[in-house]
């Protein structure tokens, strides 16, 4: 049962994603482009979600368990530090220069675009790198 | 500012936006996790390396949720081929060499691990939750990438 919600939503996402042109990246960049030709879709795509997320999420805060009986796994950190700023920094950096965040890459390597794939093996070069760098960090720290 | 009327997709752009909320919005209510794409990648390759550096398998038993959202999401375009009009599916527009979306790859898949977070995570889900920490993410990520294509598109 909950593998099959889990692969349900995922598709759900995915079909949002193809759908609202997320996954064309001139579409990204053109959303980007804001001196240039600017397409606000992106900001539609935006607001369409978080229309909808925020009566979800506020449902959410209200109960103690999920549908399926288990917990509620909403974030409990709430701090504001620059590894945060410019880790989110740097990403934008990625997302400008292809047009590619990773769920929209995930969903066009899976439907064949083998530039999609390119990207997907090197953002998942750059998270194993990210593991990699924790560890000789903090050698004892177990992640989650 | 100049609006490019000829690729504004306004419908297509609420009603996919629309979905992706109602996703994120489910993934919490049903599953009770947070739908971020680079969290959940990011937590295979997290078990992966507690498996290499701590020989600690146990980390592997929460990558069944993980592994079933991304085939979902694979199956995504497969389904919407057969499902939707041809008109509705976009058409990759890809500018970036080779060699650039290596560069990009790279500096998308560190970046969203040091943020803890990436477009769907603190975009969709943090905003959803009214989340000042995903707020800064998102205006520093999305200044990123205004000021990346900034440089890339009119200083060279």
């Amino acid at each position: 049962m909950h593998r099959l919600t889990e692969f349900a939503v995922g598709l759900l996402f995915g079909c949002g994603l193809v759908l609202s042109g997320m996954t064309d990246p001139g579409k990204v960049i053109g959303f980007l482009d804001v001196t240039g030709l600017w397409d606000p879709s992106l900001a539609l795509v935006m607001g369409g979600a978080i229309a909808v997320g925020v009566l979800g999420f506020g449902w959410a805060r209200h109960r103690s368990t999920n549908w399926l009986g288990g917990d509620l796994r909403l974030p409990q950190t709430s701090q504001i530090d620059v590894r945060l700023l410019a880790g989110s920094a740097v990403f934008g950096v990625g997302w400008g220069l292809a047009g590619f965040c990773p769920g929209p890459a995930w969903v066009s390597m899976a439907a064949g675009n083998s530039q999609a794939l390119i990207f997907v093996i090197a953002m998942l070069a750059g998270m194993g790198l990210f593991e990699v760098l924790e560890h000789f960090k903090s050698p004892t720290k177990v992640q989650a | 500012m100049t609006i490019d009327w000829n690729h504004f997709t306004p419908w297509a752009a609420l009603g996919g936006g629309v979905l992706l909320g109602l996703a994120s919005a489910l993934f919490m209510l049903v599953n009770g996790r947070i739908l971020g794409i680079s969290g959940i990648l990011g937590g295979l390759l997290g078990a992966l390396s507690n498996s290499w550096f701590h020989k600690k398998t146990s980390a592997f038993s929460d990558a069944g949720w993980r592994l079933s959202f991304l085939a979902g999401l694979a199956a995504a375009p497969w389904l919407l081929v057969w499902l939707a009009p041809a008109s509705w599916i976009p058409q990759p527009r890809i500018e970036a060499s080779t060699t650039v979306i290596v560069m990009a790859g790279l500096l998308v898949g560190l970046g969203t691990r040091y943020g803890s977070g990436c477009t769907s995570g603190h975009g969709v889900c943090g905003l959803s939750r009214l989340s000042p920490r995903s707020l800064a993410a998102t205006i520093s990520f999305m200044a990123g990438g205004f000021l990346t294509v900034y440089v890339v598109r009119h200083l060279f």
